[in-house]
């Protein structure tokens, strides 16, 4: 029986990560509508419920249409480079613990030893696909995107690699499920990595292309950026890459900085373990709802940045700050010991 | 060990399957109908005044990919050495000095530079 468990645990995140996605669409209209004073979509079912539904129908049933001045094989291929990093991202990632028979099971697909380096790697990929499209599109909006996006995910990657190295430090282990446990068994690490935390959060949003940080699409300027050339499950393609890695890194904000599935006073209740493990689910799945919340929040609080700014932003201070941050833990650490 | 890595694997094909099934089933739904006006490039209703957009770009695009690789490679060379911190605390906390050290002057030098502004 055991044997089956990560295939089981496969089955049930990408599903997870899937159906999240049309959820997220419909949450994100939904709430963008009612900061801005409108109702959001309300017309296909009940409360505009199917409105994620109809979305994709209309994804899968419209014309694909391949400009012949396009680089085809690679403007084929692009969006589904886009999608790959988003899925295999989450081959990694532990979302909590089971009893299952008596024995505590941890709900992941791949016990490695170097989870956080994995993350990272993979999803920076995405820049790949961003890069890729723009060039093959053979558009000048989308050249222009392309190009800025890459310049963008590059810059914002340092300080997103930087900011975790004091949580690592602290933890002395890759693992993210090491770093749950080390904040079950002490305190949050917003608590312990405040500067840490805020750099992670805010790169966060530079890497999956969120305003402020959405130079990459700008649609007043741009059109639509890279994707411009882009219709039907191609460029819903790019959508659910997009989402899936939103997805992605609120989990991540959550296991590395939040508690992962800690839930406060849960542990000393005296539930019965199985009860326990299911209640810190969904805990570790509530954080990442509100963190969903507080990207949409975000993208209509603050202005887009300006393309100049945002190098600045990036390298002279994220940068700068990210590193005194791992200093300044690093000598914490050397005079407790 | 090595059997974690293999799960990995497994769902790196499930995955990239899921991808291409998507893409099949939508290749074999859609209507294909393509005129001259379709395939043209979009430029906002205009007829684009040349065929090719691979035009000149901004060189700091470059420059910053370099800096990228530069200081990339020195996050990564960070990882073994906090990952061990608590070991050697002392000899750690030597050795990572030095190094924030020699990184914050390649910083200062490009900052120096000029290799920072964008204009």
């Amino acid at each position: 029986m055991e044997i089956f468990y990560p295939y089981i645990f496969m089955g049930i995140l990408l599903v997870t990560w899937l159906t999240s996605v049309p959820v997220m669409v419909l949450v994100e209209r939904k709430v963008s509508g009612w900061l801005q004073y409108r109702v959001g979509p309300t017309r296909v079912g009940p409360w505009g419920l199917l409105q994620p539904i109809a979305d994709a129908l209309k994804f899968l049933s419209k014309e694909d249409v391949v400009p012949h001045h396009v680089n085809k094989w690679l403007y084929i291929f692009a969006p589904a480079l886009m999608v790959f990093p988003a899925f295999f991202v989450i081959g990694v990632i532990p979302v909590g613990i089971l009893t299952l028979g008596g024995k505590e099971i941890l709900v992941q697909i791949g016990h490695t030893n170097i989870g956080i380096l994995y993350v990272l790697a993979v999803s920076s990929l995405v820049v790949y696909s961003i890069t890729f499209s723009a060039w093959a599109s053979n558009n000048k909006y989308s050249l222009l995107g392309g190009l800025r996006s890459a310049a963008q995910m590059m810059s914002y990657e340092l300080p997103m690699g930087l900011s975790i190295l004091g949580t690592i430090m602290l933890v002395g282990s890759l693992r993210l499920e090491d770093i749950v446990n080390f904040q079950m068994n002490s305190a949050w690490g917003i608590v312990w990595q405040p500067l840490g935390a805020l750099i992670f959060i805010v790169t966060a949003f530079a890497e999956t292309n969120r305003l402020p940080f959405d130079l990459a699409e700008a649609e007043a300027e741009l059109v639509g950026g890279y994707h411009t050339e882009y219709s039907s499950m191609k460029f819903a393609m790019f959508f659910l890459g997009e989402y899936c890695n939103m997805l992605t890194a609120s989990v991540m904000i959550t296991l590395l900085f939040l508690g992962g599935w800690n839930v406060p006073f849960v542990q000393g209740m005296n539930l019965e373990p199985l009860t326990q493990q299911v209640i810190q689910i969904a805990g570790l799945a509530l954080k990442v709802v509100f963190l969903m919340f507080f990207f949409v929040w975000v993208r209509w609080t603050l202005p887009r940045f300006r393309y100049d700014q945002l190098m600045n932003f990036g390298w002279k201070t994220l940068i700068p700050l990210a590193l005194a941050n791992v200093v300044i833990t690093a000598i914490v650490m050397a005079i407790v010991s | 060990m090595i059997e974690n890595y293999t799960y990995v694997l497994m769902f790196l094909i499930g995955g990239s399957a899921m991808v291409l099934v998507a893409m099949v089933i939508s290749w074999a739904l859609r209507p294909s109908k393509p005129s001259k006006a379709k395939l043209t490039p979009y430029e906002c209703g205009e007829i684009p005044a040349q065929s090719d957009s691979y035009f000149q770009f901004n060189i700091r695009y470059y420059l910053f990919g370099l800096l990228f690789v530069i200081f990339d490679v020195e996050v990564i060379l960070f990882i073994p050495l906090v990952k061990v911190f608590n070991n050697w605390p002392a000899v750690a906390f030597i050795e990572l000095t030095f190094f924030t050290v020699i990184l914050s002057i390649g910083l200062y030098y490009a900052w120096k530079k000029g290799a920072l502004e964008w204009e």
